[in-house]
């Protein structure tokens, strides 16, 4: 019986399973303590509605009614979010109520809470027009903090918020709508598909 | 049945052969376990997770990782907390001091085999 020749097998030595073993631990440490389930596309849902409330809030002919735009807009966004956020996690078996989610949930929304008490405190002040600038600040805080524990992406999305923020307060008050429709508009919408494309929808 | 390999056969003495595998022999078999490994970096990373946490993150099985999880207790490595949040069991993991210093003696020895390997 004719002997078959066996190919040699490539056996890893003990350092390539080290390197191996290193890489391992390190990927399976970022699972852990990242929140991966950022929505992307409800992100870039988000920003359709910021974009049509920075145009119909410029069009208003008081400063409630501005307001009142405003809060629905966010009212929408807010909840756009949170659905697309529950459906990506179920999907991708990353729980909401984990440590993480619970850690950048809470980073996220303190300063939501904080934002809006200040609103309803500049609007007893009678000073409206500060309003952009504390909206962009606390929201771009809270993506910030709240991006710690979650993708590269979020962070600079928060930062850029935090930006755009100091922009409005710098600026006359007219250019309040345009800060926000390019803040809660076209960087929510340019991020969020980004992060859909990028880290899984 | 398990079959027993060549080098675990007592014809050669256990001395001859740690010395014809030095390095592995000292490798701690409770966190050599590619799941078990996956457990405690995990916990590393983090102060609690919970049986769910776990279970997405290591993506095994129910049954795997209650083995696994008991067997890194069993090792003083990893303490289970069960409770109930109203009438729904909840089982949350923690890594013990023993437990974080095994992890950091496990990555100090494979950052000594990578560089060993350089050496060579």
């Amino acid at each position: 019986m004719a002997l078959r020749e066996v190919e040699p097998v490539a056996v890893p030595s003990f350092g390539e399973h080290a390197e191996e073993s290193l890489q391992f631990i390190r990927r399976t440490m970022e699972r852990s303590s990242t929140f991966t389930a950022v929505p992307g596309l409800g992100g870039a849902g988000m920003g359709v509605v910021g974009l049509a409330a920075a145009f119909l809030a410029a069009g208003q002919p008081s400063p409630a009614r501005w307001l009142i735009v405003w809060l629905l807009a966010a009212t929408v966004a807010l909840s756009i979010g949170a659905a697309a956020m529950s459906r990506k996690a179920a999907r991708i078996g990353a729980p909401l109520s984990g440590a993480v989610g619970r850690r950048f949930a809470t980073s996220l929304a303190a300063p939501l809470v904080a934002g809006a008490a200040l609103t309803w405190g500049v609007w007893m002040h009678d000073d409206p027009a500060l309003m952009p600038a504390v909206w962009l600040l606390l929201y771009g805080t809270g993506l910030l903090v709240g991006g710690v524990f979650s993708v590269a992406p979020v962070r600079l999305l928060g930062v850029a918020f935090m930006v755009l923020g100091v922009a409005a307060l710098a600026t006359s008050s007219v250019w309040g709508d345009v800060w926000l429709g390019i803040g809660f508009g076209v960087l929510q919408i340019g991020f969020g598909l980004y992060i859909a494309r990028k880290h899984g929808g | 049945m398990k079959a027993r390999t060549p080098k675990e056969s007592s014809d050669v003495p256990r001395e001859r052969q740690a010395q014809a595998r030095p390095l592995p022999q000292r490798l701690d078999r409770v966190i050599h376990d590619r799941t078990r490994l996956a457990i405690l970096a995990a916990l590393a990373a983090t102060e609690t997770l919970s049986f769910t946490d776990v279970k997405a993150i290591t993506g095994t099985t129910d049954g795997n990782l209650s083995v696994h999880a008991r067997r890194l207790e069993d090792a003083g490595y990893v303490l289970c907390e069960k409770s109930f949040a109203g009438r729904t069991p909840r089982t949350e993991y923690r890594l013990t001091a023993a437990g974080r210093r095994a992890f950091e003696k496990y990555l100090d020895h494979m950052d000594a085999l990578i560089k060993a390997m350089r050496k060579t």
